[in-house]
């Protein structure tokens, strides 16, 4: 094990730690359920995301039909709708997104392409798991307590959240903000296990700098989750004692039905600061992991070397940094100072340069490569067409006085939906049909993956383009109808009925990405160990799916980053990482790798 | 690995920032001293930093957000001992004995690198005692303060947000008190019973036993001291 292994920069240093102890499983339940096994874990993770998931697509369909042709479904009132509305919301952006780019593909890859045998601490990562699902069941339960869930909207501001006007006001919302607290705990004890496992327990000649970006945007992802849940947090726990024990933390003084309620001299903003310093990273929680996989899906599907490796990587951890810093521009019109405003439209405008220079590189990785248009390749391209179309509305929303009029109109719900809502899913899905061969040894499939991309990604732009002309117009947000209005034309009535069905079959499409996954359990085509010719490790484990472990009895050893693809001289048309490097005599002039 | 690294290149390994940048760009471990459970502790309490940095801006926020007058906490916190009355007299007898908890803790890892079991696992109690302390005298000044008529919601010296921010807050501290309490009462049983002299695997986790084990929850009790201290200028003294 000790002897010295060339790669190619130098030597590779031998081990500097013994191998990790492994917890056994024993029999059915410690391998399947209560399993210590990242791998387990993320499968787990994965499926509970996508099945709470489907709810909020559900709720989805019931927001549009109300929207689309009101008053015909009488079940929908104005309180089912907020609560519709709430739900929908915290489910996408948290239960769904975060859970499964961070929890399912960071549990499943992480150990997998750093070349480790799993987390560090795998009981605390299984408990991670556990504390997940309970925070998705007490968020389930809300819908069955007495009032219903909360209708506060996703961001709970107080002091509505918890008057007796909004939904769910008795129960929902306490429900809402335990889930959260728990969210955050189980999250907690994940995070520090993704860190400490990309810090700390990489194989041999895995450095930082070799790291494919997926790892690099899931652990700049999971640091800014560790530093931004702690505000919402914070938050939770005082609207929820608030609440339940009748503080004044976000409660000023108010009159509620001519009655003077016992509240008195807190700060309602305070919440939407403490919301917003979790809500603006959290954008980037859920988008720094996909800009790391769409990297790899790109490079991999165009066999491609990534262009700009190092400006990607210092890209990702500088909008993490930055990202800190502009949560105030959710708040243009809570009634700021203009001074902060221009500070915090600065700093807005500021992380497009880094955030530009991805999208550059991603099309510098497209041009001149040989693209293969499989289906993680389509679904990689819809991402970059979504996010840019997204980034450049926000450039309008990042501006105070563009801000102002556009603020609570459907052109941010246009412009939220394409850059948080669409470009992340978009590679949910590619990164399921790119990784799925290596989680059950078949292919997805590809024909039915097709229809899958085509419905979903025209779909998608059918439903949310033409709500930033609605949003021009001044069709507000969070309406249960708009009914007359002067300044809406009738046929924006029209065009909300066209959205709605196109959601419907969108939403259908989804159903079919669903059968897709369970009947290529068994009709899948045989993935064998590597179908895609990738170059970074997962690819390249002894066994498909890979077993307790990973790695069999040696780890593998690393020679190179994760992007030879194509490298000129050399015959084949990628060398995966753990690959020794060729004789000389092989290597056209100077070495392909950095 | 937990367990001691295969090899010692301290030597060879260059000094200064140049070891952090060496670090930082090779493979395996970017903390070359540090082993998973420190690692894991450190990013745990810069996490916790962020809550407990979240409710004292809070609390700030709301004091200077109310319209009622701010109760005086030098009397509020004042005790009657034998018929003088001495402000602040409790808080500092409670930072006191927070304070020499650090210090016993601070012997106790010395002591654990050393191997030395008895005077370990003395030390290690002791540190929990005081920790007790703390949590009791805690739990003396919330029922003195409930007595007087102070509640979460009201309280009769002024502004609302006054109980509601100190109890929280304090209420919050105490529970990571009481938590490393139970953390440091289980790790001096271990001791005692030998479990990581002889590298016994933990109950629930399977993890060979070792005394670096000590350090670690050293560092999460120097971290819950120092947020005292923040806890106890900006509550008391402000
Ligand atoms: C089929 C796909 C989807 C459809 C048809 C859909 C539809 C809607 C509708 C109709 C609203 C309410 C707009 C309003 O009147 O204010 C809404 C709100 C929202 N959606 Fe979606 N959505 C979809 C997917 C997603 C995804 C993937 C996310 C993940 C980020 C997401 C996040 C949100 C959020 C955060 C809100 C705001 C909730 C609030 O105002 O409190 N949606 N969506
Ligand atoms: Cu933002």
């Amino acid at each position: 094990m000790s002897e010295l292994a060339h790669g190619a920069d130098g030597p590779i240093p031998a081990a500097e730690v013994p191998e990790m102890e492994l917890p056994h499983p024993h029999g059915w339940w410690t391998t399947y359920v209560f399993s210590q096994d990242a791998k387990v874990i993320g499968i787990q993770y994965s499926l509970t995301a996508l099945a709470i998931g489907m709810v909020a697509l559900v709720l989805s369909w019931l927001m549009r039909l109300q929207l689309g042709f009101p008053g015909t479904f009488s079940f929908i009132d104005p309180q089912a709708y907020y609560q519709f509305i709430t739900m929908h919301g915290m489910i996408m952006v948290v239960y769904l997104l975060t859970a499964l780019f961070l929890g399912g593909f960071g549990n499943y890859l992480i150990p997998l392409m750093l070349g480790a045998r799993d987390m560090v601490f795998p009981f605390v990562n299984m408990l991670s798991y556990w504390i997940y699902l309970l925070a998705v069941l007490v968020l389930v339960a809300s819908f069955f307590v007495p009032g219903g869930p909360t209708g506060a909207g996703w961001t709970l501001y107080p002091p509505q959240a918890i008057l007796t006007g909004t939904p769910g006001r008795d129960w929902g919302i306490v429900l809402m903000l335990v889930s959260l607290c728990l969210f955050i705990a189980g999250f907690t004890m994940g995070g520090l296990n993704y860190v400490v496992t990309v810090l700390q327990a990489r194989t041999r000649g895995m450095t930082l700098m070799r790291m494919p970006l997926t790892i690099w945007g899931i652990l700049t992802a999971t640091v800014m989750a560790l530093l931004a849940f702690p505000a919402l947090f914070v938050g939770a726990v005082m609207l929820l004692l608030d609440r339940v024990l009748g503080t004044s933390f976000f409660m000023p003084t108010l009159v509620e039905m001519g009655q003077q309620l016992r509240y008195g001299g807190g700060s309602p903003i305070l919440f939407q600061h403490l919301f917003w310093f979790f809500g603006h990273p959290e954008v980037y929680i859920v988008a720094l992991p996909a800009f790391g996989i769409v990297s790899d899906l790109i490079s991999t599907h165009a066999r491609r070397n990534i262009f700009g490796y190092r400006m990607m990587v210092w890209a990702i951890v500088v909008i993490g940094a930055l990202s800190f810093v502009v949560w105030a521009h959710h708040m243009y019109v809570s009634g700021m100072h203009p001074w902060f405003g221009f500070f915090f439209a600065t700093t807005t405008l500021i992380i497009a340069i880094p955030t530009a220079i991805k999208v550059y590189n991603w099309l510098l990785t497209l041009w001149h490569g040989n693209i293969h248009l499989n289906v993680p390749m389509l679904f990689a391209l819809g991402f970059i067409v979504t996010f840019v179309n997204g980034g450049l509305t926000g450039l309008f929303l990042g501006n105070v006085v563009v801000d102002v009029p556009l603020s609570d109109t459907m052109f941010v719900v246009a412009h939220f939906h394409m850059v948080m809502g669409v470009a992340p899913v978009m590679v949910i899905f590619g990164g399921m049909y790119h990784w799925y061969p290596k989680v059950t040894g078949r292919m997805l499939d590809s024909a039915m993956g097709k229809v899958h991309f085509w419905v979903t990604f025209l779909g998608a732009y059918a439903i949310f383009f033409p709500m930033h002309y609605l949003g021009l117009l001044g069709v507000p947000r969070r309406y249960y109808e708009i009914g007359e209005t002067s300044f809406v034309p009738a046929s924006a009535h029209d065009l909300n009925a066209f959205i709605s069905v196109v959601a419907l079959v969108v939403g259908a499409a989804q159903m079919l990405f669903l059968f897709n996954l369970i009947w290529s359990l068994w009709h899948g085509k045989d993935a064998g160990p590597n179908p895609w010719r990738a170059t970074t490790l997962e690819w390249q484990t002894p066994e498909t799916p890979p077993g307790h472990g990973n790695w069999g009895r040696e780890l593998p050893v690393v020679y190179r980053w994760a992007y030879d693809y194509a490298v000129p001289g050399v015959e084949q048309d990628f060398v995966p990482q753990n690959q020794p490097l060729p004789p000389r005599a092989q290597v056209a002039k100077g070495d392909a790798t950095p | 690995m937990d367990t001691a690294p295969l090899h010692d290149d301290t030597a060879t390994r260059p000094q200064g920032w140049r070891s952090v940048v060496a670090d930082w760009s090779s493979d395996q471990r970017s903390f070359k001293e540090a082993s998973w459970g420190k690692v894991m502790m450190w990013i745990f309490l810069l996490s916790d930093t962020f809550i407990f940095g979240c409710f004292l801006l809070s609390y700030m926020t709301v004091r200077m957000s109310t319209t009622m007058p701010w109760p005086n906490p030098s009397e509020v916190f004042a005790l009657e001992i034998g018929g003088a009355h001495l402000p602040l007299i409790l808080i500092a007898v409670m930072t006191f004995v927070l304070i020499s908890s650090s210090g016993t803790m601070a012997m106790a890892v010395n002591y654990a690198y050393r191997r030395d079991r008895r005077k370990t696992t003395a030390l290690v109690l002791l540190t929990a005692l005081f920790g007790a302390l703390f949590v009791g005298m805690q739990a003396f000044e919330w029922s003195k303060l409930i007595q007087e008529g102070v509640r979460p919601w009201e309280n009769p010296f002024g502004a609302a947000q006054f109980g509601a921010a100190f109890f929280t807050i304090t209420g919050f501290h105490g529970t990571h008190v009481t938590i490393g309490v139970v953390i440091l009462l289980v790790i001096a049983r271990k001791i005692w019973r030998r479990e990581f002299d002889n590298q016994q695997p933990g109950f629930l986790t399977g993890r060979k036993g070792r005394y670096e084990m000590v350090e670690i929850a050293g560092l999460y009790w120097h971290f819950v001291d120092l947020v005292w201290v923040f806890i106890f200028a900006l509550f008391y003294l402000w």
